[in-house]
């Protein structure tokens, strides 16, 4: 198994209370990967480690390794601007940004360096339409992005977050806050995309795991308890914990 | 796929370089608290040292041609003036933000919060002229004959009134800031236990925000003793102690404000008006600092 | 049971009154000056400057002194907005919430916004002194921008702390650094908040008498460089009213009305500003 991601001995402390026990875990390429556990059991604060947004939470203190494409993003060295742009993220909330659709999707081509009109215009076209939404957004691009509805809204961060060409995908329970069919969209982009993208997602839905992960992590309380192949995971789990969770005790 | 460029270099480095100089803009002007009090200190050291701290405070001669300078006349108008003002306004500003946040409707609400922020906005010469047109002969006229005294009408009582309208908006923003902070729950766990509306607003809400509203008096009461020219254009400029408030005062703000620029050439004046403002600017710190502690303490009580 | 309902009703009526007593007395004050000052306003008060034996009730106006109140607000707001937003963005943006930097700062801002304007104007005009510089525009900029800094900053602090912090992080996810955020997605989130401070600020700058009294000095004619000493509404209020003769004093309640008017537009500029919806605010 091939992996860019590497997560060596993580420890994460709120404070007193610590949220990550090391942590150690290779994130297979081009996969999708889900997190799965019980609420408050670390998944978000894992998620964040990964693009180190973990900083900038109050009284944070973060120790370990997390190399991604074999440098360590916590070496003094590394340029978190780079390293975001690399890690794109879905968050559980759209938040789009106070401006147009046109100007959401063209932020970040913007901001790499990429100003010729034609160009932005023809990025726009292909990330909206990469994640589904160009259809129905293509004769209102000026318009603000906070009219479109919520499930509208997530694809548009999507094709927002594709557009700055990231290398893996950080969703964190991206599809809680959408109607079923908007789900079932970002389900079904998230499994076209792992062709070109690794894919971590968290997930508080099992049978989303289910139904599109190649790769499970099971956390529970700070910990990581099992993890490897979806299949293995799910239909043959080790530790009693991990029984009780797939089979819906814990939940 | 589309080619992006690669900027990230200077894009960081401008980032890195904003964040020095919002440093130091951010450093530079939050010191100058220091610099204003440390300023001012040096330049009233001359009258601290040759009259002494509290002589100069406690003493009412003030005869620049004669070399004294006491302060006291000014600090008691200036406590007179400030304290009288918020004994007007405070509980009319109570009721107000209590009916506001209580019982007044939207539409309510929506006609007041207009009609505040105009007397917020109003320039305190524009007030001072007001009470100059109408506070003044109103005194003169109808008040002080009323209580069979004789007054110029430019006064004391002139004076807080004044400034008892300009600290209004000041004082029910805070208090309104304040109510807000109950939270809804605790009222409607009183209503349930059959308490009526002013009940709850009696034992709960009221009692809840109790250093909440000493915090917004204290507050009142630091913006009062800075207030100038309202104040100086309705209160006479007399220096003595006033007896009574249809008597003529003059608080520190407009002793100031009146002779401050001009004969520079007697000795130790211009050192005495800086430890004027000095005096000014530290009873604001204190009051400032103490409002803070207060507000401070109701969050801590709110939240356990 | 009775009695309970009594003090109910007694306490609601005193709410009632002191209401419609603070109302009473802001439309009490508004219609009197409007009064008083339509009865001396005519048009060369807002035309021209002051001619000579202006100040014995002849001819002229009180040009010098709004123009002077214009340069000295505006170019204050200026200074003030572009030292305050750095200082907001440092709080807001490059730190973190419970940074310690930050409670210092917003500490010494709070005592800053406390400070009379009469010690602002005092202290200046020392510093004047001491670096020999004389009363002019350009001290009364600095001076009345060192008083209003604390008002702007934290009036935009407070709104950026209603600014969702996913909204923060989508955009530094997209590999933003914080002064592109800071700059492209905050401030245009709270633009209008960011605009009612500015005006709010303007407003407080423009009334401002106390710390002007010393630093721009007075003069009858329109200022053309910074270093020209310049008259102000306020100032210009502040004088005429202490003379003695009526025609002067009267022109006093005229220039009330004119600055009255300027900072009501300024007060219903803003509500339209945050009452208008910010289409793009998520
Ligand atoms: N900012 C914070 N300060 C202090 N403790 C925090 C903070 N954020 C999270 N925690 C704690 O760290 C632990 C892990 O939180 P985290 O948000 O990572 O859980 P999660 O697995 O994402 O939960 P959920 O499924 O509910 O989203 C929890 O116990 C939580 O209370
Ligand atoms: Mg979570």
């Amino acid at each position: 198994m091939e992996s860019n991601i590497k997560v060596r001995n993580l420890n994460v402390f709120y404070g007193a209370t610590q949220a990550l026990k090391n942590i150690n875990l290779d994130i297979p390429n081009k996969q999708i990967t889900a997190i799965i556990g019980p609420s408050g059991c670390g998944k978000t604060t894992l998620l964040k480690c990964l693009n180190r947004l973990i900083e900038s939470t109050d009284e944070v203190n973060v120790t370990g390794q997390v190399y991604v494409d074999g440098e360590d993003i916590y070496s003094p060295k590394t340029e978190v601007t780079h390293l975001r742009k690399k890690m794109g993220l879905l968050s559980q909330k759209p938040y789009p940004l106070p401006m147009s659709i046109f100007d959401n999707v063209a932020y970040g081509p913007r901001l790499h360096g990429t100003t010729k009109k034609n160009e932005l215009k023809s990025i726009v076209e292909f990330y909206l339409k990469e994640a589904n939404l160009w259809d129905e957004v293509k004769d209102r691009l000026s318009s603000p992005a906070s009219k479109l509805s919520i499930g509208q809204q997530q694809r548009l961060c999507l094709a927002r977050g594709l557009a700055v060409q990231p290398l893996v995908i950080l969703g964190d329970e991206p599809t809680s806050a959408l109607d079923p069919q908007s789900s079932a969209y970002i389900e079904q982009m998230f499994l076209k995309l792992k062709a070109d993208y690794s894919i971590i997602l968290v997930t508080h839905i099992l049978r989303q795991a289910k139904r599109i992960a190649d790769y499970i992590v099971y956390m529970y309380d700070g910990e990581i308890i099992e993890h490897g192949e979806a299949s293995d995971v799910l239909n043959h789990p080790k530790h009693p914990k991990t029984i009780e969770y797939v089979s819906g005790v814990i939940s | 796929m589309f080619k992006l460029g690669t900027s990230l270099r200077s894009r960081v480095r401008t980032n890195n370089l904003a964040y020095y100089l919002f440093y130091l803009i951010g450093a530079i002007s939050a010191s100058l608290v220091l610099v204003i009090g440390i300023g001012l200190l040096i330049k009233s050291y001359p009258i601290i040292e040759s009259h002494g701290f509290f002589n100069s405070i406690f003493s009412i001669d003030w005869y620049p041609l004669k070399s004294k300078f006491g302060l006291l006349p000014f600090l008691v108008s200036s406590c007179y003036v400030s304290l009288l003002a918020l004994i007007i306004s405070v509980p009319v500003c109570l009721l107000t933000a209590i009916y506001l946040i209580e019982y007044a409707s939207k539409k309510v609400l929506n006609l007041f919060f207009p009609i505040i922020d105009i007397l917020a906005g109003l320039p305190s010469v524009i007030l001072g002229v007001w009470g100059v047109i109408i506070i003044v002969p109103f005194i003169r006229d109808y008040l002080a004959p009323f209580f069979g005294v004789h007054s110029t009408g430019y006064s004391i009582l002139a004076g807080s009134i004044v400034l008892s309208i300009m600290l209004v908006p000041n004082i029910i923003l805070v208090f309104i800031e304040i109510l807000k902070t109950i939270p809804q729950e605790l009222r409607e766990a009183s209503l349930s236990l059959g308490a009526t509306r002013w009940e709850t607003i009696k034992f709960v809400v009221l009692r809840k925000s109790i250093p909440g509203i000493i915090a917004g008096i204290i507050l009142g009461l630091s913006r009062a003793f800075g207030e100038t020219l309202a104040v100086l254009m309705v209160v006479g400029n007399v220096v003595q102690i006033p007896k009574s408030v249809f008597d003529p005062g003059y608080p520190l703000p407009a002793l100031i404000a009146n002779n401050y620029g001009e004969m520079l050439s007697i000795p130790l004046y211009d050192s005495a008006l800086m430890f004027s403002a000095l005096v000014l600017f530290a009873v604001v710190l204190f009051f400032n600092l103490v409002s803070k502690l207060f507000l401070n303490r109701l969050i801590k009580y709110l939240k356990y | 049971m009775k009695r309970k309902v009594i003090e109910e009703k007694f306490f609601l009526v005193l709410m009632i009154i002191s209401a419609t007593l603070i109302v009473s007395i802001i439309v009490l004050i508004l219609t009197s000056i409007i009064i008083k000052g339509f009865s001396s306003f005519n048009l060369a008060m807002v035309s021209q400057t002051p001619k000579g034996g202006y100040y014995l009730g002849k001819e002229g106006g009180i040009l010098n002194a709004i123009i002077g109140s214009f340069y000295i607000a505006g170019g204050a707001t200026a200074l003030a907005t572009a030292l305050g937003i750095p200082v907001v963005m440092l709080m807001n943006v490059y730190l973190k919430a419970d940074s310690k930097v930050s409670a210092v700062l917003r500490l010494c801002f709070d005592v800053l916004w406390g400070v009379p304007s009469i010690v602002y104007g005092a202290f200046g005009f020392t510093l004047m002194i001491f670096f020999g510089l004389k009363a002019s525009l350009i001290a009364g900029i600095i001076v009345v921008s060192i008083l209003i800094l604390p008002i702007i900053i934290r009036a935009i602090d407070e709104i950026s702390q209603t600014i969702p912090e996913g909204l923060f992080h989508a955009s530094l996810s997209l590999g933003a650094t914080k002064l592109e955020t800071g700059f492209k997605v905050n401030a245009k989130q709270i633009l209008p908040g960011i605009l009612t401070a500015v005006l709010m600020a303007f407003g407080r700058a423009i009334g401002d008498a106390a710390s002007v009294l010393f630093t721009a000095g007075y003069s009858d004619s329109i200022p053309t460089s910074l270093t020209d000493s310049a008259a102000t509404l306020p100032l210009t209020i502040f004088f005429q009213l202490s003379s003695p003769i009526k025609e002067v004093q009267d022109r006093a309640f005229a220039a009330v009305l004119i600055l009255t008017i300027i900072v009501l537009c300024i007060s219903l500029l803003s509500r339209l500003l945050t009452n208008r919806h910010n289409k793009y605010k998520i």
